[in-house]
Protein backbone atom coordinates (compact mmCIF):
# COMPACT_ATOMS: atom_id res chain seq x y z
CA UNK A 1 0.00 0.00 0.00
CA UNK A 2 1.33 3.42 -0.94
CA UNK A 3 1.51 6.33 1.48
CA UNK A 4 -1.20 8.88 0.76
CA UNK A 5 -0.60 12.63 0.41
CA UNK A 6 -0.60 14.27 3.84
CA UNK A 7 -3.41 16.54 2.65
CA UNK A 8 -5.72 13.49 2.80
CA UNK A 9 -4.73 12.94 6.43
CA UNK A 10 -5.63 16.52 7.32
CA UNK A 11 -8.99 16.43 5.56
CA UNK A 12 -9.91 13.04 6.94
CA UNK A 13 -8.82 13.43 10.57
CA UNK A 14 -8.58 17.20 11.13
CA UNK A 15 -12.07 17.49 12.60
CA UNK A 16 -11.70 14.59 15.05
CA UNK A 17 -8.35 15.85 16.27
CA UNK A 18 -9.86 19.31 16.78
CA UNK A 19 -12.66 17.86 18.92
CA UNK A 20 -10.15 15.89 20.96
CA UNK A 21 -8.02 18.98 21.48
CA UNK A 22 -11.06 21.00 22.52
CA UNK A 23 -12.07 18.30 24.98
CA UNK A 24 -8.64 17.60 26.45
CA UNK A 25 -6.89 20.98 26.60
CA UNK A 26 -9.92 23.27 26.31
CA UNK A 27 -11.10 25.85 23.82
CA UNK A 28 -8.30 28.37 24.41
CA UNK A 29 -5.38 26.03 23.75
CA UNK A 30 -7.11 23.74 21.23
CA UNK A 31 -5.92 25.53 18.09
CA UNK A 32 -2.28 25.60 19.18
CA UNK A 33 -2.52 21.94 20.14
CA UNK A 34 -4.04 21.04 16.76
CA UNK A 35 -1.38 23.01 14.87
CA UNK A 36 1.52 21.48 16.77
CA UNK A 37 0.05 18.00 16.42
CA UNK A 38 -0.28 18.24 12.63
CA UNK A 39 3.09 19.91 12.14
CA UNK A 40 4.80 17.13 14.16
CA UNK A 41 2.79 14.55 12.24
CA UNK A 42 3.81 16.05 8.88
CA UNK A 43 7.44 15.94 9.94
CA UNK A 44 7.27 12.26 10.89
CA UNK A 45 4.82 11.20 8.17
CA UNK A 46 7.31 9.70 5.68
CA UNK A 47 8.41 7.20 8.34
CA UNK A 48 4.89 6.11 9.26
CA UNK A 49 4.24 2.48 8.24
CA UNK A 50 1.68 2.32 5.43
CA UNK A 51 -0.65 0.07 7.46
CA UNK A 52 -0.60 2.24 10.60
CA UNK A 53 -3.83 3.46 12.20
CA UNK A 54 -3.39 7.12 11.28
CA UNK A 55 -6.03 8.49 13.63
CA UNK A 56 -4.60 6.65 16.64
CA UNK A 57 -1.16 7.89 15.66
CA UNK A 58 -2.40 11.50 15.53
CA UNK A 59 -4.09 11.15 18.92
CA UNK A 60 -0.85 9.78 20.36
CA UNK A 61 1.01 12.84 19.10
CA UNK A 62 -1.67 15.18 20.47
CA UNK A 63 -1.61 13.33 23.80
CA UNK A 64 2.17 13.59 24.18
CA UNK A 65 2.05 17.25 23.30
CA UNK A 66 -0.66 17.86 25.92
CA UNK A 67 1.42 16.00 28.51
CA UNK A 68 4.46 18.14 27.68
CA UNK A 69 2.47 21.36 27.95
CA UNK A 70 0.97 20.15 31.23
CA UNK A 71 4.43 19.46 32.65
CA UNK A 72 5.74 22.84 31.53
CA UNK A 73 2.74 24.53 33.17
CA UNK A 74 3.09 22.66 36.44
CA UNK A 75 6.70 23.80 36.68
CA UNK A 76 5.67 27.41 36.28
CA UNK A 77 4.09 29.26 39.23
CA UNK A 78 0.82 30.06 37.48
CA UNK A 79 -2.32 30.98 39.36
CA UNK A 80 -5.01 28.31 39.24
CA UNK A 81 -7.77 30.64 38.12
CA UNK A 82 -6.24 31.54 34.75
CA UNK A 83 -9.12 30.09 32.79
CA UNK A 84 -10.81 33.06 31.18
CA UNK A 85 -14.46 33.81 31.88
CA UNK A 86 -15.14 33.98 28.17
CA UNK A 87 -13.27 32.15 25.45
CA UNK A 88 -10.21 33.83 23.99
CA UNK A 89 -10.72 35.80 20.82
CA UNK A 90 -8.61 33.44 18.72
CA UNK A 91 -10.73 30.46 19.68
CA UNK A 92 -14.02 30.55 17.86
CA UNK A 93 -16.62 31.65 20.39
CA UNK A 94 -19.33 29.22 19.33
CA UNK A 95 -17.01 26.27 19.82
CA UNK A 96 -16.36 26.92 23.43
CA UNK A 97 -19.60 26.14 25.11
CA UNK A 98 -18.38 27.23 28.53
CA UNK A 99 -20.67 24.75 30.25
CA UNK A 100 -19.22 21.72 28.50
CA UNK A 101 -15.64 22.81 28.97
CA UNK A 102 -16.16 23.68 32.64
CA UNK A 103 -17.76 20.27 33.14
CA UNK A 104 -14.85 18.57 31.32
CA UNK A 105 -12.36 20.62 33.27
CA UNK A 106 -13.74 19.31 36.55
CA UNK A 107 -12.72 15.80 35.59
CA UNK A 108 -9.36 14.41 36.66
CA UNK A 109 -7.01 14.59 33.66
CA UNK A 110 -6.99 10.85 33.00
CA UNK A 111 -10.78 10.69 33.04
CA UNK A 112 -11.00 13.60 30.62
CA UNK A 113 -8.47 11.95 28.30
CA UNK A 114 -10.12 8.53 28.53
CA UNK A 115 -13.50 10.07 27.74
CA UNK A 116 -12.13 11.97 24.73
CA UNK A 117 -10.07 9.11 23.31
CA UNK A 118 -12.85 6.57 23.66
CA UNK A 119 -16.02 8.53 22.99
CA UNK A 120 -14.73 11.05 20.42
CA UNK A 121 -12.04 9.02 18.63
CA UNK A 122 -13.31 5.54 19.36
CA UNK A 123 -9.95 4.16 20.47
CA UNK A 124 -10.15 0.77 22.19
CA UNK A 125 -9.35 0.75 25.92
CA UNK A 126 -6.19 -1.29 25.35
CA UNK A 127 -4.74 1.55 23.27
CA UNK A 128 -5.96 4.20 25.68
CA UNK A 129 -4.27 2.30 28.53
CA UNK A 130 -0.96 2.54 26.66
CA UNK A 131 -1.33 6.30 26.35
CA UNK A 132 -2.41 6.80 29.96
CA UNK A 133 0.06 4.30 31.40
CA UNK A 134 -2.60 2.22 33.12
CA UNK A 135 -4.49 -1.00 32.47
CA UNK A 136 -7.36 -1.43 30.00
CA UNK A 137 -9.70 -1.95 32.96
CA UNK A 138 -8.52 1.25 34.60
CA UNK A 139 -8.93 3.11 31.32
CA UNK A 140 -12.47 1.74 30.96
CA UNK A 141 -13.32 2.80 34.51
CA UNK A 142 -11.83 6.26 33.95
CA UNK A 143 -14.00 6.76 30.86
CA UNK A 144 -17.13 5.46 32.62
CA UNK A 145 -16.57 7.58 35.73
CA UNK A 146 -15.79 10.58 33.55
CA UNK A 147 -18.99 10.24 31.56
CA UNK A 148 -21.02 9.83 34.73
CA UNK A 149 -19.63 12.98 36.30
CA UNK A 150 -19.86 14.84 33.02
CA UNK A 151 -23.54 14.03 32.58
CA UNK A 152 -24.28 15.12 36.12
CA UNK A 153 -22.50 18.48 35.91
CA UNK A 154 -23.18 19.26 32.29
CA UNK A 155 -26.90 18.56 32.56
CA UNK A 156 -27.09 20.51 35.81
CA UNK A 157 -25.35 23.43 34.18
CA UNK A 158 -27.69 23.23 31.22
CA UNK A 159 -30.82 23.40 33.31
CA UNK A 160 -29.50 25.87 35.85
CA UNK B 1 -23.22 5.96 24.29
CA UNK B 2 -24.72 9.41 24.04
CA UNK B 3 -22.35 11.41 21.84
CA UNK B 4 -24.68 14.43 21.79
CA UNK B 5 -22.97 15.58 24.92
CA UNK B 6 -19.96 16.53 22.75
CA UNK B 7 -21.89 18.47 20.12
CA UNK B 8 -20.51 21.75 21.42
CA UNK B 9 -17.04 20.61 20.42
CA UNK B 10 -18.11 20.58 16.78
CA UNK B 11 -19.32 24.16 16.71
CA UNK B 12 -17.97 26.35 13.91
CA UNK B 13 -15.71 23.50 12.95
CA UNK B 14 -15.44 24.12 9.20
CA UNK B 15 -14.31 27.73 9.55
CA UNK B 16 -11.82 26.81 12.26
CA UNK B 17 -10.38 23.96 10.22
CA UNK B 18 -9.97 26.23 7.19
CA UNK B 19 -8.02 28.69 9.35
CA UNK B 20 -5.94 25.90 10.91
CA UNK B 21 -5.16 24.41 7.50
CA UNK B 22 -3.88 27.77 6.32
CA UNK B 23 -1.70 28.07 9.42
CA UNK B 24 -0.38 24.52 8.96
CA UNK B 25 0.64 25.26 5.36
CA UNK B 26 2.55 28.35 6.51
CA UNK B 27 4.17 26.60 9.48
CA UNK B 28 5.16 23.64 7.31
CA UNK B 29 6.81 25.90 4.75
CA UNK B 30 8.70 27.79 7.47
CA UNK B 31 9.80 24.53 9.10
CA UNK B 32 10.95 23.24 5.70
CA UNK B 33 8.71 20.17 5.79
CA UNK B 34 6.41 21.19 2.94
CA UNK B 35 7.94 18.99 0.24
CA UNK B 36 5.12 19.40 -2.27
CA UNK B 37 2.71 22.38 -2.27
CA UNK B 38 -0.25 22.45 -4.62
CA UNK B 39 -3.24 24.47 -5.72
CA UNK B 40 -5.65 24.54 -8.67
CA UNK B 41 -6.30 27.27 -11.21
CA UNK B 42 -9.32 27.62 -13.51
CA UNK B 43 -8.50 28.15 -17.19
CA UNK B 44 -10.22 27.92 -20.59
CA UNK B 45 -8.85 24.35 -20.85
CA UNK B 46 -10.32 23.31 -17.51
CA UNK B 47 -9.04 23.26 -13.96
CA UNK B 48 -5.28 22.80 -13.86
CA UNK B 49 -3.48 21.35 -10.86
CA UNK B 50 -0.16 23.08 -10.08
CA UNK B 51 2.38 21.48 -7.75
CA UNK B 52 5.78 22.75 -6.64
CA UNK B 53 8.71 21.48 -4.61
CA UNK B 54 11.06 23.92 -2.89
CA UNK B 55 13.07 23.87 -6.14
CA UNK B 56 10.23 24.94 -8.42
CA UNK B 57 7.12 23.99 -10.36
CA UNK B 58 7.20 20.20 -10.62
CA UNK B 59 3.81 19.26 -12.10
CA UNK B 60 0.95 20.75 -14.07
CA UNK B 61 -1.97 18.39 -14.55
CA UNK B 62 -5.18 18.46 -16.53
CA UNK B 63 -8.53 17.35 -15.09
CA UNK B 64 -8.53 14.32 -17.38
CA UNK B 65 -5.37 13.03 -15.70
CA UNK B 66 -7.32 12.84 -12.39
CA UNK B 67 -5.92 15.30 -9.84
CA UNK B 68 -6.20 12.83 -6.96
CA UNK B 69 -4.22 10.24 -8.90
CA UNK B 70 -1.60 12.84 -9.80
CA UNK B 71 -1.22 13.87 -6.15
CA UNK B 72 -0.94 10.23 -5.10
CA UNK B 73 1.80 9.84 -7.72
CA UNK B 74 3.67 12.86 -6.35
CA UNK B 75 3.40 11.45 -2.82
CA UNK B 76 4.88 8.22 -4.12
CA UNK B 77 7.62 9.61 -6.35
CA UNK B 78 8.68 12.75 -4.47
CA UNK B 79 7.41 12.79 -0.88
CA UNK B 80 4.13 12.15 0.97
CA UNK B 81 4.53 15.55 2.65
CA UNK B 82 1.98 17.03 0.25
CA UNK B 83 -0.30 19.91 1.26
CA UNK B 84 -2.71 22.24 -0.46
CA UNK B 85 -0.68 25.42 0.00
CA UNK B 86 -1.41 28.07 -2.63
CA UNK B 87 1.20 30.63 -1.57
CA UNK B 88 4.16 28.85 -3.18
CA UNK B 89 2.23 28.78 -6.48
CA UNK B 90 0.95 32.34 -6.54
CA UNK B 91 3.43 33.42 -9.22
CA UNK B 92 2.85 30.37 -11.45
CA UNK B 93 -0.93 30.76 -11.17
CA UNK B 94 -0.74 34.44 -12.02
CA UNK B 95 1.43 33.76 -15.06
CA UNK B 96 -0.97 31.09 -16.30
CA UNK B 97 -3.84 33.57 -15.96
CA UNK B 98 -1.81 36.09 -17.96
CA UNK B 99 -0.99 33.51 -20.63
CA UNK B 100 -4.66 32.72 -21.19
CA UNK B 101 -5.45 36.45 -21.21
CA UNK B 102 -2.85 36.84 -24.00
CA UNK B 103 -0.74 39.09 -21.80
CA UNK B 104 2.16 36.64 -21.52
CA UNK B 105 4.13 34.62 -24.07
CA UNK B 106 6.94 33.26 -21.87
CA UNK B 107 6.73 31.61 -18.45
CA UNK B 108 9.25 32.84 -15.92
CA UNK B 109 8.95 30.43 -13.00
CA UNK B 110 11.60 28.12 -11.57
CA UNK B 111 10.91 24.55 -12.68
CA UNK B 112 11.85 21.23 -11.10
CA UNK B 113 12.21 18.65 -13.90
CA UNK B 114 12.88 15.65 -11.69
CA UNK B 115 9.84 13.82 -13.05
CA UNK B 116 11.37 13.69 -16.55
CA UNK B 117 14.43 11.47 -16.82
CA UNK B 118 16.83 10.38 -19.54
CA UNK B 119 15.55 10.60 -23.10
CA UNK B 120 12.28 12.18 -21.99
CA UNK B 121 14.23 14.85 -20.15
CA UNK B 122 16.12 15.68 -23.37
CA UNK B 123 12.85 16.07 -25.23
CA UNK B 124 11.35 18.26 -22.48
CA UNK B 125 14.44 20.48 -22.40
CA UNK B 126 14.18 20.97 -26.17
CA UNK B 127 10.48 21.86 -26.00
CA UNK B 128 11.36 24.86 -23.86
CA UNK B 129 13.08 26.36 -26.92
CA UNK B 130 10.00 26.25 -29.16
CA UNK B 131 8.73 29.81 -29.03
CA UNK B 132 5.20 31.13 -28.53
CA UNK B 133 3.08 30.73 -31.63
CA UNK B 134 5.58 28.40 -33.32
CA UNK B 135 5.03 24.73 -34.16
CA UNK B 136 7.46 21.89 -34.66
CA UNK B 137 6.81 18.38 -35.93
CA UNK B 138 7.55 15.26 -33.86
CA UNK B 139 10.13 14.38 -36.54
CA UNK B 140 11.83 17.77 -36.25
CA UNK B 141 12.04 17.43 -32.45
CA UNK B 142 13.54 13.94 -32.85
CA UNK B 143 16.12 15.29 -35.27
CA UNK B 144 16.90 18.27 -33.04
CA UNK B 145 17.83 16.08 -30.10
CA UNK B 146 19.99 13.83 -32.27
CA UNK B 147 17.62 10.84 -32.51
CA UNK B 148 15.95 11.33 -35.89
CA UNK B 149 14.42 7.84 -35.89
CA UNK B 150 12.87 8.21 -32.44
CA UNK B 151 9.75 10.03 -33.64
CA UNK B 152 7.37 7.75 -31.74
CA UNK B 153 9.43 8.06 -28.55
CA UNK B 154 9.23 11.85 -28.86
CA UNK B 155 5.44 11.49 -28.94
CA UNK B 156 5.57 9.40 -25.77
CA UNK B 157 7.86 11.92 -24.09
CA UNK B 158 5.45 14.73 -24.95
CA UNK B 159 2.55 12.69 -23.56
CA UNK B 160 4.50 12.41 -20.28
CA UNK B 161 5.48 16.07 -20.08
CA UNK B 162 5.21 16.82 -16.34
CA UNK B 163 4.56 20.52 -17.03
CA UNK B 164 2.08 20.86 -19.91
CA UNK B 165 1.12 24.44 -20.87
CA UNK B 166 4.23 25.81 -19.11
CA UNK B 167 6.56 23.57 -21.15
CA UNK B 168 4.89 23.76 -24.56
CA UNK B 169 4.46 20.18 -25.74
CA UNK B 170 1.26 21.49 -27.40
CA UNK B 171 3.51 23.17 -30.00
CA UNK B 172 4.64 19.78 -31.28
CA UNK B 173 2.34 18.66 -34.11
CA UNK B 174 2.26 16.00 -36.79
CA UNK B 175 4.27 16.39 -39.99
CA UNK B 176 1.06 16.57 -42.03
CA UNK B 177 0.03 19.64 -40.01
CA UNK B 178 -2.69 17.97 -37.94
CA UNK B 179 -2.44 18.65 -34.21
CA UNK B 180 -2.02 15.07 -33.00
CA UNK B 181 -2.39 13.67 -29.49
CA UNK B 182 -2.19 15.66 -26.27
CA UNK B 183 -2.10 14.93 -22.54
CA UNK B 184 -5.02 17.34 -22.02
CA UNK B 185 -6.98 15.95 -24.96
CA UNK B 186 -7.00 17.15 -28.60
CA UNK B 187 -9.48 19.95 -27.85
CA UNK B 188 -7.18 21.50 -25.23
CA UNK B 189 -4.29 21.30 -27.68
CA UNK B 190 -6.12 23.14 -30.45
CA UNK B 191 -7.39 25.69 -27.91
CA UNK B 192 -3.78 26.51 -26.94
CA UNK B 193 -2.58 26.59 -30.57
CA UNK B 194 -5.49 28.83 -31.59
CA UNK B 195 -4.86 31.12 -28.61
CA UNK B 196 -1.23 31.57 -29.61
CA UNK B 197 -2.08 32.01 -33.31
CA UNK B 198 -4.75 34.64 -32.73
Amino acid sequence: MKVRPFEDVVSEHGATVLRVCRAVVGPVDAEDAWSETFLSALRAYPELPADANVEAWLVTIAHRRAVDVGRARSRRPVPTDTLPESPAARADPAASDPDLWSALQRLPTKQRQAVAYHHIVGLPFAEIAELLGNSPDAARRAAADGIKTLRKHYRKDETA
Amino acid sequence: MNTNIFDALEANEAATLTRLHHRLAQDADTADVLDVAYRTVDTPVGTLLLAATTAGLVRVAYDVEGHDAVLAGLADRISPRVLRAPARLDSAARQIDEYFAKRRTVFEVPVDLRLAEGFRRNVIEHLRDIGYGHRESYAAVAAAIGHPRAVRAVGTACAHNPLPVVIPCHRVVRSDGSTGQYVGGPLAKSTLLDLEAA
